[in-house]
């Protein structure tokens, strides 16, 4: 059983993945947040294993590793916060983070860890494609976690072939070349290139990541996509340092944004 | 084994590890680097850009005071001499023929003591093509006359407000706007560090060093290879150069000196290759000063240059193979030997290459023996810390 495949399985379309920062804002919050976001509706979570060098992300999510680390996060912490949180929810769990977390803590050491403690799947943005298959893919199936690989507008087709074939789960389609927190609207081109993956009909479902941070950017990426994942937009609606944030608890803050996404606004008058 | 293999590989160490986005840029450099580099027209013009813009070849000087001194013979490759003040620029010169020929119309670069930002805001110049340059805040204050320098050709420097803020955070940065500028940028990454192919096709264009190393010691001493060579390692690109033709020599002793900063043991150092192990910077494997868990050791040293964490893949398989010979020199020690050749010689080193002079009193060199020491660049820039520790 993966819980993976089967979200997929059993939704068809508007698939809510929200990341969220091991160890952010305070060190035992993550857990709760993960409750908060299942309850309000999130489909899937993507956990961000805190790095000191965060290279694909942006400056809220590198903020919020900094914070993070801090705070004292670390990765035998977070597999313990994860076995006791994978009880309590049903939703599948990822886990983002750097190749060289793994590398240290012992590859095989990190996925019966992660396996452990109920994870689903992983996104390692620097772990590169031919590393995986000649070394780690055998490793990660073993344990059933599903290895998800990014594609991005300069990814030939050849290529995207290859990670369709060695992807499980799900394939990460970065919607604009740059780094997370970029907020704009879907461009013209970015609907081109799309439609265009759209065509290549491929086995694994996609979901569409980077720069989604409004209503407006997850409706139009479920037109072109099975869903989307939201992460610094997600942070910064529960940054506690926000004066916006000030009066409304983390909870309020969580179940806030996620109805902001989820629900259609209602026009008053 | 002292080339890259088919994967880019110096034994276990190097690689490409990077996110999708920067994957065609890497990979389109890779399919072509060696056959530009190899090309008749490219070559012309990057000979004639190091003769008569860079000032090649640089001198093989024979420092007698020195050389009494160490009771040896001691040679002094002046890459301080080149144009900027450093062997920088034989890399940037090389790179921008390359980003010229993908047809990129933006470059950028990281920065640590300045001089490769100098170096490469000088070939944008040049060729007249936008620059902007990655800068550590702690970096930018320590080497305020770089910083002018480089405003004054053009070039936009950046501070890099993460982490340390010096060199390391400076190429996070750099990484990171190349992967919102793929299609105009190509990122002049200036040591032999990085995905690759950078370690190798940097390697490469600093192998102007140790070719020039042959003739001249061909002429001075009627042998082509000495019997040791020093030179300083941050990334290591200066130390690249003056190795890569005796790589092969076993005859040719090679000493990379490291950064010891206030002491090896002190928690405020730069010596990669005690304290580091195996793991993941800038998109090659390495050695890498990093805690249990994976997390990169904020490094300290004097020099700016020298300030990295890492280590470029080729030198942690030469010491890791024992090719090579790591030596820590601490900053007090820089320091004196920067002062020392001031005044036996009268050459004011950068506080980098003054780190590749004090290895000198750590060897036990014999008295025929050849050294040359590279002296990768000069001390202006370091005038403001030298003055702070005169007298000490």
């Amino acid at each position: 059983m993966n819980r993976i495949k089967d979200l997929f399985k059993v939704k068809d379309k508007a698939i809510l993945n929200v990341f969220v920062t091991a160890g952010y804002p305070n060190l035992s919050d993550m857990p709760e947040i993960v409750k908060t976001l299942a309850a309000s509706g999130v489909d899937m979570v993507e956990i961000g294993m805190p790095y000191s060098d965060p290279l694909a992300d942006g400056e809220t999510i590198q903020h919020s590793s900094k914070v993070a680390l801090e705070n004292g996060m670390h990765l035998d912490l977070l597999f313990e916060q994860l076995r006791a949180l994978r009880p309590t929810v049903d939703i599948p769990i990822i886990l983002m983070g750097y190749f060289n977390q793994l590398m240290q803590y012992g590859v095989e050491a990190f996925i019966q860890a992660a396996s452990e403690a109920g994870v689903d799947g992983m996104i390692l943005p620097d772990l590169p494609l031919i590393e995986y298959e000649r070394t780690y893919k055998p490793l990660f199936e073993a344990a059933n976690i599903s290895v998800s690989f990014l594609i991005c507008p300069s990814t030939p087709a050849d290529r995207i072939r290859k990670i369709d074939t060695l992807s499980q789960g799900f394939i990460y389609m970065v919607a604009d070349a740059a780094t997370t927190g970029q907020t704009r609207d879907l461009s013209e081109a970015q609907r081109t290139y799309f439609k265009h993956i759209q065509r290549l009909d491929l086995q694994n479902p996609r979901l569409i990541g980077f720069g989604i941070s409004t209503r407006d950017h997850f409706v139009q990426a479920a037109q072109f996509a099975r869903g989307a994942i939201i992460g610094s937009a997600f942070l910064r609606a529960i940054d506690p340092k926000k004066p916006e944030n000030e009066s409304n608890s983390l909870d309020e803050r969580i179940r806030g944004f996620v109805g902001s996404i989820l629900e259609p606004t209602v026009s008053v008058g | 084994m002292t080339r890259i293999d088919e994967h880019g590989y110096y034994g276990r160490f190097g690689g490409a590890f990077v996110p999708e986005m920067l994957f065609r840029n890497i990979e389109e450099l890779r399919r072509v680097y060696t056959d530009w580099i190899a090309e008749p027209a490219f070559q012309k013009e990057f000979q004639a850009l190091l003769k008569d813009y860079v000032g090649r070849p640089t001198p093989l000087y024979f420092a007698e005071r020195l050389s009494e001194k160490y009771k040896s013979q001691i040679f002094l490759k002046r890459e301080d001499l080149n144009h900027t003040g450093a062997h920088k620029i034989n890399n940037t010169i090389g790179q921008i023929l390359v980003a010229q020929r993908v047809g990129k119309t933006r470059i950028i670069a990281e920065t640590g003591a300045g001089q490769h930002g100098v170096a490469t805001a000088t070939v944008c110049a040049l060729k007249g093509i936008k620059c902007i340059v990655y800068m550590g805040e702690v970096d930018i204050e320590r080497q305020a006359p770089n910083v002018a320098r480089m405003r004054m050709l053009g070039a936009e420097v950046r501070p890099a407000k993460s982490g340390s803020k010096t060199l390391k955070d400076a190429t996070n940065e750099a990484i990171r706007d190349w992967i919102q500028n793929p299609e105009d940028t190509h990122y002049i990454i200036g040591s032999v560090v990085g995905p690759h192919p950078f370690p190798d096709m940097v390697a490469r264009f600093q192998s102007v060093i140790s070719e020039e190393m042959q003739k001249q010691l061909l002429d001075k001493i009627g042998r082509e290879h000495p019997d040791r060579i020093i030179a300083c390692v941050g990334g290591g690109s200066n130390a690249a150069g003056a190795f890569y033709h005796f790589l092969n020599n076993e005859s040719v002793k090679l000493t990379a000196v490291e950064a010891a900063g206030e002491g090896v043991e002190s928690g405020k150092s730069a010596a990669t290759s005690i304290l580091g192990r195996d793991g993941i910077i800038h998109g090659s494997r390495t050695l890498l000063m990093q805690t249990k868990d994976g997390q990169i050791i904020e490094p300290h040293s004097i020099s700016a240059g020298l300030d990295y964490p890492g280590i470029g893949p080729l030198h942690a398989h030469l010491i890791d193979s024992g090719r090579a010979e790591a030596i820590p020199i601490t900053d007090k020690e820089a320091l004196e030997a920067g002062f020392e050749l001031s005044r036996l010689e009268g050459i004011i080193p950068a506080l980098e290459s003054a780190h590749a002079l004090a290895a000198l009193n750590k060897l036990a060199l014999e008295k025929e023996e050849v050294v040359v020491v590279n002296l990768s660049g000069r001390g202006d820039k370091d005038l403001a810390t030298y003055i702070r520790h005169m007298g000490e």
